[in-house]
């Protein structure tokens, strides 16, 4: 299991390289999320965090992710400060015997990282800076598992 | 007690400060709240609405009834909007 929570990008293909070698793994699933700019106008996200309590949470989530699915692997990585359009933000990834434990196992932690995760996305656009809210929705996906 | 406070996101910005040291003998969170808003208007604008808020001990999300004892460090934010 790997966890990172930094500011520097990571090299998704170096990443990924490395992950799920354990001979019992048939499937790995990964997922990475960038800065969206809906409107055009975005100049750059701030993307602040709990440091200490963000690697705490996220290894919570994740060992409760490698438990129920029996994941052979799991990675995730954070990034934190300011990102621009299209910058990684995040990327989980999993590794099991078979596929649908990987999907789903990465779709729970995504689920969890979204609302259990201290950290906060300020957008900056040309027209002013706002924090962005937390959905409810979010928090619904919550029940699901 | 001496209690480590932390603010994050609009928490920390309607506050002004993203730490600070904390007198206090609150025995709970809501109590140490309601002390932070008795101060200045800048905390009781940041803690109006409780229900848009998270508050994490020694680095564990917990309620705002939760009981202070033995805790060192209380993290006062909005919501995450993680991943």
């Amino acid at each position: 299991m790997k966890i990172s929570v930094q500011s520097d990008d990571f090299d998704l293909a170096q990443v990924l390289g490395g992950f799920g070698k354990a001979p019992n793994t048939g499937a790995t699933v990964s997922f990475t999320g960038l800065v969206r700019d809906d409107t055009g106008t975005l100049e750059y996200m701030e993307i602040e965090h709990y440091p200490g309590m963000c690697e705490a949470a996220i290894k919570k989530i994740a060992e409760e992710a490698a438990t129920r699915w029996s994941l052979t692997d799991c990675l995730v990585i954070h990034r934190y400060g300011a990102l621009k359009p299209g910058d990684q933000i995040m990327m989980v990834a999993t590794a099991a015997r078979h596929r649908a434990e990987a999907f789903a196992a990465a779709e729970f932690l995504m689920d969890y990282l979204k609302s259990r995760a201290p950290f906060w996305k300020k957008e900056v656009t040309r027209d002013g800076a706002d924090w962005v809210a937390a959905k409810d929705a979010d928090e619904d996906a919550l029940n699901r598992w | 007690m001496k209690i480590e406070v932390l603010y994050f996101a609009w928490v920390r910005e309607r506050i002004g400060l993203p730490r600070e040291t904390v007198e206090t003998e609150a025995a709970t969170v809501q109590a140490l709240v309601d002390e932070l808003k008795a101060r200045e208007e800048r905390y009781d604008l940041a803690f109006s609405d409780l229900k848009s808020l998270r508050v994490a001990l020694d680095q564990e999300l917990m309620d705002f009834d939760a009981p202070l004892d033995g805790v060192r460090e209380v993290a006062f934010f909005p919501p995450m909007t993680g991943g």
